[in-house]
């Protein structure tokens, strides 16, 4: 009873809330937007039994992702006004498919799973633990790939976003260390009335 | 083996002359194509004794050719008196062409290849007139026409030269596609196309009718005149000719060969050799004898006005042809066959004397530039004497016998056409006599007209040349007299054997020698007033040609240019058939085959794929707007029960 | 209050996670101008899959679909930091993240 009651109330709102994601006029309020889908979506999940999976949205999307988002979203200057021109464009096709692929998708599910019953007791168990004694036994080689991955990424966004600027002094150490007397310094005669000149490239 | 050879010698040097020539040994294909002539020429003579003057009528077997079902061809070789004839003419005349050539082409660079071409006419020829079935008598046909456009065009780099070639092919075309209808027709109506088997069954096919189109018509009717058809292409009959005056543009031992004496007389041979079908075919003898002796009266006219010396003589032998048609048409084949005969002689003689001129005069052909020459060319003006001697019909020469026999068989046939073709006949005789002489004349006598430099440079032709026209000359002066007996008088019957079918009822030949005094003499009446005409025309009274011309300026302009026919089928033929041709090319070809064929599938490909790339925009979205297209549809044709 | 007193089936969890997922694809080609709401959108439709993936996990008793939701946020994380990444580079060299002025593979 109460549990159908917060159903569709996640449900609901994550489902508004994505729809604002896409219609949103300012991609800050899209990611606004995200962060609250991402809320209710976990809160499907715990719904579901699924607390681990719950937090973990909320920590890695909510706490990582959007505000990286945001972030990205607030860095890079955009004029927001321009950018939601020729939004009408492919609307109405864009629905039309969309209701069709919803009506299909609709029929199929309940046609499915008309007989599937209720939602299997709790063993008891925590859910947290359930997960761990699989993901690091079955899943421990997966497990590892997924870190690898995040690894990948991380080096890969730093490796994109790294830029070396010209004009900018940076100290290099085994330059310096490298450096011998000969190399920069040169004896020159300087006769009074004529200045120092420079004949060959000095640094 | 000995009948064999006379055919397959040519051939045998044909090849090996070829070979050589391609290797640039001239003098040994000039000297192989020579002698595998002259050996046939030997073994035809004996041929002829054995089985003309033997009467011994047979056939040799080659080989198995076609066998389908009921059609059955077999390479067979005919030997009758027919043909033992024709061997002699062919292999008589191949022979002397082949020594002329010798001297006649000695400065040209493909000396080998054009000997290799006469000998594989030869070979054609030789084929046409021992074939035993209609089949193998169309490829000797054939082949004859496709040495005769090699020949004509022997000389390809020239324009005219090539152009004529094609001409006479195409317009022979025409005549060979009535000659397929005629042996298409034949084997439908007799289920056989072997001339033992034609001949026997001819009258029992009297009654037979012919539905085409609606339109009805005795069968034996139609085949001869589809046969007649293939022979008026060839023998460049009225309406067919137009080819043989522009064959001349070949070198003129070819001119005296194919255009003179031998294939241009295969018509008739084949309408003589058909003769057991004809014979039943009364209407297609009176169309044989009028064409006959319109194209008599019309070669002879136009013959008058040319300026040109082959022209003149090609129309000369249009003529001739003529008489020899309409000799047919009146059922008198001997007098064809005899006139065939005499005529290649004297008209070979004539045409290689015409060649020896032209040589001397440094290759001029027009009449109005030579003149003058007689003395610096006596060997020479005494052969174009006998030859006109003969042609025109003087007494006691060739002609006399045999032309007269036809005029005489044409009043003796007392029907409308004969006695038509009689009336042109007599005045083609006039006209024959006038341009033989005009000819001479203007050629040998009267004021040089050629410049100095060729002037100084005439001279008789040499040995090679000269030797070659003897034999002709001796054959222009004697065959008629030596063959009048054999071919169309008393021993006739003996002579001929089965070769030639006269029905019982057409005895105009028989009666031929009954007829009046004033026929007999009339030919040689008005040969002798030809002649005196075109003396007192061109030396008594030189302006006299002028000014008849421009009396009869109308006249003698439509014999001039030659009674309008090439503007005729210019007009008629060739100007919408190339509208046709070029409307087909734009319209149907351009319009409709290019157009949607490989134009328009490229057209429709490079469309399409440019409406493709207009897919590929670049755009993220619109690959995942295609997508998500995609996954509905899918959805919904799974949905809709045709994908379960 | 009937809609309350059903039953909560698996079809439910799914009908969200459809309309969820619609809306991200939805997002995807509505938008012309803004390369980040097609990251967010993405972020939408991996959210959905995931939830399909919990609901099935849940009400069959197996855990394998919550392991794999694991991997999906994982992934999501990955495809986030460097889509990102790319965006900042992009904007970077081009001034400008507009869909329309991305179509250099363009045919």
């Amino acid at each position: 009873m109460i549990s159908s009651f917060f159903f569709y109330l996640f449900a609901a709102v994550t489902c508004l809330a994505g729809l604002m994601v896409v219609t949103a006029r300012n991609p800050v309020h899209s990611v606004l937007f995200l962060i609250l889908a991402f809320f209710n979506a976990a809160g499907l999940f715990i719904l579901l039994q699924a607390e681990f999976l719950a937090m973990l949205l909320v920590v890695v999307y909510v706490g990582a992702v959007a505000v990286l988002f945001l972030f990205v979203v607030m860095m890079l200057d955009i004029n927001f006004v321009e950018l939601r021109e020729g939004f009408q464009k492919y609307r109405t096709l864009g629905i039309v498919i969309g209701i069709i692929l919803l009506a299909e998708l609709f029929t199929t599910f309940f046609q499915l799973t008309s007989d599937s019953g209720a939602l299997p007791e709790a063993t008891g168990v925590h859910n947290t633990a359930q997960l761990g004694r699989v993901l690091y036994t079955e899943y421990v080689y997966l497990f590892q790939l997924a870190g690898l991955i995040l690894l990948v990424a991380m080096i890969g966004a730093i490796a994109l976003t790294l830029r070396s600027r010209p004009g900018v002094k940076r100290q290099n150490i085994s330059t310096q260390n490298s450096r011998r007397r000969e190399d920069t310094v040169r004896l020159a005669k300087v006769n009074s009335g004529e200045g120092a000149e420079a004949k060959e490239g000095s640094n | 083996m000995f009948y064999h050879a006379i055919v397959f010698l040519p051939l045998l040097g044909a090849i090996i002359a070829g070979i050589a020539s391609l290797r640039q040994h001239h003098n040994i294909a000039t000297l192989v194509s020579i002698a595998g002539v002259c050996l046939s020429l030997v073994l035809s003579c004996f041929a002829f004794v054995e089985i003309a003057l033997g009467g011994q009528a047979l056939t040799v077997e080659v080989a198995r050719w076609i066998g389908s079902g009921d059609f059955q061809a077999h390479w067979t070789l005919r030997f009758d008196t027919l043909t033992a004839v024709m061997l002699i003419v062919v292999t008589g005349v191949s022979s002397c062409v082949h020594i002329y050539s010798v001297g006649y082409m000695s400065h040209d660079k493909a000396r080998g290849r054009f000997m290799a071409y006469l000998s594989l006419f030869t070979f054609a020829m030789l084929m046409l007139v021992t074939a035993d079935n209609l089949v193998q008598l169309f490829f000797g046909w054939e082949g004859v026409g496709v040495a005769s456009y090699l020949l004509i065009g022997f000389w390809y780099h020239k324009e005219s030269a090539h152009t004529a070639a094609m001409k006479a092919f195409v317009v022979n075309r025409v005549g060979d596609f009535g000659f397929a209808l005629g042996i298409i027709s034949i084997f439908a109506l007799m289920g056989s196309v072997q001339f033992s088997d034609i001949f026997a069954n001819a009258s029992t096919y009297q009654s037979h009718v012919i539905t085409v189109f609606g339109l009805s018509m005795p069968a034996l009717e139609l085949v001869s005149i589809l046969l007649f058809i293939g022979a008026m292409g060839k023998s460049a009959q009225l309406g067919l000719h137009t080819w043989l005056p522009d064959a001349m543009e070949g070198p003129t031992p070819v001119s005296a060969l194919i255009h003179a004496a031998t294939m241009v007389t295969a018509g008739v041979f084949l309408v003589c050799r058909m003769s057991p079908v004809i014979e039943y075919a009364p209407l297609a003898l009176d169309i044989i004898t009028i064409v006959g002796a319109l194209t008599a009266i019309f070669a002879a006219t136009v013959g008058m006005t040319q300026f040109d010396i082959k022209r003149v003589i090609a129309y000369s032998t249009c003529s001739q042809l003529g008489y020899m048609f309409f000799a047919a048409g009146v059922s008198a084949y001997p007098a064809a066959m005899f006139h065939l005969t005499t005529h290649a002689f004297f008209k070979a003689l004539l045409f290689l004397g015409a060649g020896s001129v032209i040589h001397a005069l440094s290759d001029e052909q027009d009449l109005r530039n030579m003149g003058g020459i007689w003395r610096k060319v006596p060997v020479t003006y005494a052969m174009m004497w006998i030859g006109s001697l003969a042609l025109a019909g003087f007494p006691f020469f060739a002609g006399f016998y045999s032309k007269d026999m036809i005029l005489e068989a044409a009043y003796a046939a007392h029907s409308g056409p004969g006695m038509l073709a009689f009336w042109l006949g007599c005045a083609a005789a006039l006209l024959t006599a006038f341009y033989s002489w005009r000819l001479l004349i203007l050629a040998f006598h009267g004021t040089p007209r050629a410049s100095a430099k060729v002037m100084s440079h005439v001279h008789e032709s040499p040995n090679v040349m000269t030797l070659p026209l003897v034999p002709l000359a001796l054959g222009a002066i004697f065959s008629g007299w030596l063959g009048y007996e054999l071919f169309v008088g008393q021993d006739m019957a003996a002579f001929w054997g089965d070769a030639i079918f006269i029905l019982p009822g057409h005895d105009a030949l028989a009666n031929a020698h009954h007829v009046p005094t004033w026929v007999k003499l009339l030919p040689i009446i008005l040969a002798a007033s030809g002649v005196i005409l075109a003396v007192v025309a061109y030396i008594v009274i030189p302006s006299l040609p002028a000014r008849i011309a421009t009396m009869f300026a109308p006249l003698y302009r439509f014999f001039f240019n030659k009674w309008y026919f090439d503007e005729l089928y210019d007009r008629i033929f060739v100007a919408p058939s190339v509208a046709v041709g070029q409307m087909l090319w734009q319209r149907g070809d351009k319009g409709v085959i290019d157009y949607y064929g490989p134009d328009g599938l490229s057209g429709f490909v490079k469309r399409s794929s440019g409406m493709l790339t207009k897919l590929q925009s670049g755009y993220v979205y619109h690959y995942a707007f295609a997508m998500m297209i995609g996954v509905v549809v899918l959805l919904s044709w799974y949905f809709s029960g045709f994908g379960r | 209050m009937e809609l309350f007193t059903s039953e909560i089936t698996l079809a439910h969890y799914l009908s969200v996670a459809a309309i969820l997922f619609v809306l991200g694809v939805f997002g995807i080609f509505i938008n012309r101008k803004n390369v980040i709401t097609i990251l967010m959108s993405i972020e939408l439709i991996l959210l959905s899959v995931s939830i399909n993936l919990v609901a099935f996990s849940a009400y069959s008793a197996d855990l394998s679909g919550q392991i794999f939701s694991l991997f999906i946020l994982t992934v999501a994380a990955a495809e986030a930091a460097i889509g990102l990444a790319i965006l900042v580079v992009y904007f970077r060299n081009r001034g400008s993240i507009a869909v329309e002025d991305i179509n250099v593979m363009k045919g």
